[in-house]
């Protein structure tokens, strides 16, 4: 594989493969911003990936209060499922059980969509009789009593069909430590690009997979070409400087977020450099076959 | 283009009936058309040439400049465009208007905003009783858009409103909300008596307590909850208020029990009954 080098950071002339995805968003307030994160990471725990959590989902940034429907401190969290039915479902049970059941709570649209998807819609029977609606300034909302006051939710959100999923990085070090050190740099410059979630650990997955494997019925198994400890035995992609490989996975409410995602990712990376970081950037495809959004390292180089 | 305007030549000898004359109505009449159209009330009805002068040509914005107490129904229907009168008009300004704005720099009579859907009405003087009310025999009252009193308002403002928001800014008479179903009232200035009465379910937010209130109204706290933020964004952006209602924990009473029991009043706390 050709490859291009930046501050001594090697870049493979290779590509990520994404796909389409249906996306929403909603900007959930809360007394104080702890609160409002707190029920957004509630609300988002369990949503890495599509393949077993039914969706994939993070908080795409915080909103401070002069920006909030309400005035008070929130986050914007972006939920990523692969079709309309399923992020409805995943919407409706997730706000109702985590974002609901957090102290203060409020919930809004967070994107003006193709089509609307219900949130307080689907949640209004739980006032049991005593929920307010309240329709003003073009917009409709409900007010469920609640033992800490009052739930204050928004009939509807939006839903986008231009989402992408599936934008990644793959950063390989000499060892555990700097592959964090670089893949840790690249989520605090990803986090602040608007439009772009990375719904893995801390953003990070260590755990990159390959489709399916040799037992029946895995849809996807180790990604055994990047396991550092498997290096002698398959087909390896390493070479023998690396022993440690990180991936930042990255959904975006549209392609060029996630261009974007990519871009300040990568920038971040090779500022760092290969003594602290990370001496190889690489990215996962499945040949360009699968995903209709091919994402080339060399076009979004700094 | 300069706005179609009725400037008034003296004032009517009879009530008039000036529902037709909407920027939609307008739209494809000559000036000689429109002049001929019929507005009085009586026996023998004045016709638009023999009260106003028509000068411009823009129908999709109207003008009256001029100030009767007896210029009736005017906006009455409007569903698109601009209307502003420079004095006060009569009865039932803006009645059933479903869109576009009303802008009325001085009083307006009884009924005004009565069962309209939609679109913006706005009075900068005064208002007379029944705003935003049903007729005699309707059902509901105002049923969505919103309704602006910069002044004073008469008794029984809001009268069956159902939906959509009526802002009063120097006061209203008694019986605020009567027999509201839902929708929302603002009231800054000194509530009369009753406020509520009768209603089933909706808002009342108030810049202070309600001095007379039904017995059939409790007190329900002094929840803090998110949506009197929401609401003070709302009136700060349409700029009907420049600071916020009702501030963090309003009180609130829950009423009127007398029927539903869904509705409520909200008020800012803290301010002593004037």
């Amino acid at each position: 594989m050709q490859q291009l080098t930046r501050n001594g950071v090697l870049i493979d002339d290779t590509f990520a493969e994404a796909f389409g995805m249906r996306a929403t968003a909603i900007i959930i307030t809360a007394p104080t911003l702890k609160w409002a994160r707190q029920a957004a990471t509630t609300m988002t725990g369990y949503a890495t990936s599509v393949i077993g959590c039914g969706c994939e989902a993070a908080i795409d940034m915080d909103v401070p209060e002069t920006k909030t429907p309400d005035g008070r401190p929130g986050c914007r969290v972006m939920i990523f499922a692969m079709g309309t039915d399923e992020l409805q479902k995943q919407l409706k049970s997730r706000l109702g059980q985590c974002v609901l059941t957090s102290p203060g709570s409020a919930c809004f649209a967070g994107l003006e969509g193709s089509a609307p998807l219900d949130l307080g819609n689907s949640l209004r029977y739980f006032g049991d009789g005593w929920q307010i609606s309240k329709k003003f300034g073009g917009r409709h909302y409900w007010r469920e009593p609640v033992m800490d006051g009052e739930f204050l939710c928004e009939a509807t959100t939006g839903l986008t069909k231009n989402a992408v999923g599936g934008g990644n990085l793959l950063f390989l070090a000499a060892d555990n430590s700097k592959a964090l050190h670089a893949a840790e740099r690249a989520v605090a410059a990803i986090g602040k690009v608007p439009g772009a979630i990375m719904p893995f650990p801390g953003g990070i997955v260590r755990s990159g997979s390959k489709v399916g494997g040799k037992y029946k019925g895995m849809m996807a198994s180790t990604n055994d070409a990047f396991a550092p400890t498997l290096r002698g035995v398959v087909n390896s992609a390493l070479t023998p400087d690396v022993n440690a490989v990180l991936e930042i996975v990255i959904d975006g409410e549209t392609s060029d977020a996630v261009a974007a995602a990519m871009r300040a990712g990568l920038k971040a990376v090779i500022d760092l450099g290969p003594k602290k970081g990370a001496l190889r950037v690489s990215a996962g495809n499945y040949g360009g076959k699968l995903g209709k959004f091919h994402y080339h390292l060399k076009d979004l180089l700094p | 283009m300069k706005a179609l305007t009725f400037s008034l030549l003296a004032e009517p000898e009879e009530r008039l009936d000036l529902s037709g004359l909407t920027p939609a109505s307008l739209a494809r009449l000559t000036e000689a058309q429109i002049a001929r159209l019929r507005v009085g009330t009586s026996r023998n009805p004045a016709l638009v040439g023999d009260i106003f002068k028509l000068t411009g040509k823009d129908a999709e914005s109207l003008v009256f400049d001029g100030s009767s107490s007896r210029l009736d129904r005017i906006g009455a229907g409007l569903n698109g465009g601009a209307i502003r009168v420079t004095g006060d008009v009569g009865s039932q300004a803006g009645r059933k208007m479903s869109g576009g704005s009303l802008f009325v720099e001085g009083n307006v009579g009884h009924h005004a905003g009565s069962g309209m859907a939609g679109g913006r009405l706005e009075i900068k003087g005064n208002s007379g009783d029944n705003l935003g009310g049903p007729l005699s025999g309707e059902i509901t009252g105002m049923e969505g858009g919103i309704l602006i009193v910069r002044g004073k308002a008469g008794d029984y403002a809001g009268d069956r409103l159902r939906r959509g928001t009526v802002a009063i800014l120097k006061g209203c008479g008694d019986y605020a909300g009567y027999r509201m179903i839902a929708g929302t009232i603002m009231v800054t200035g000194r509530v009369g008596a009753m406020p509520g009465y009768l209603m089933k379910r909706g808002s009342l937010l108030f810049d202070r307590p309600p001095e007379k209130l039904s017995p059939t109204f409790v007190a329900c706290g002094e929840p803090d909850i998110a949506f009197p933020g929401l609401f003070d964004r709302f009136l700060i952006n349409e700029k009907i208020l420049d600071k916020p209602l009702l501030g963090q924990k309003p009180g609130r009473y829950g009423g009127d029990n007398a029927v539903s029991g869904k509705g409520e009043i909200l008020f800012r706390r803290g301010r002593q009954m004037s």
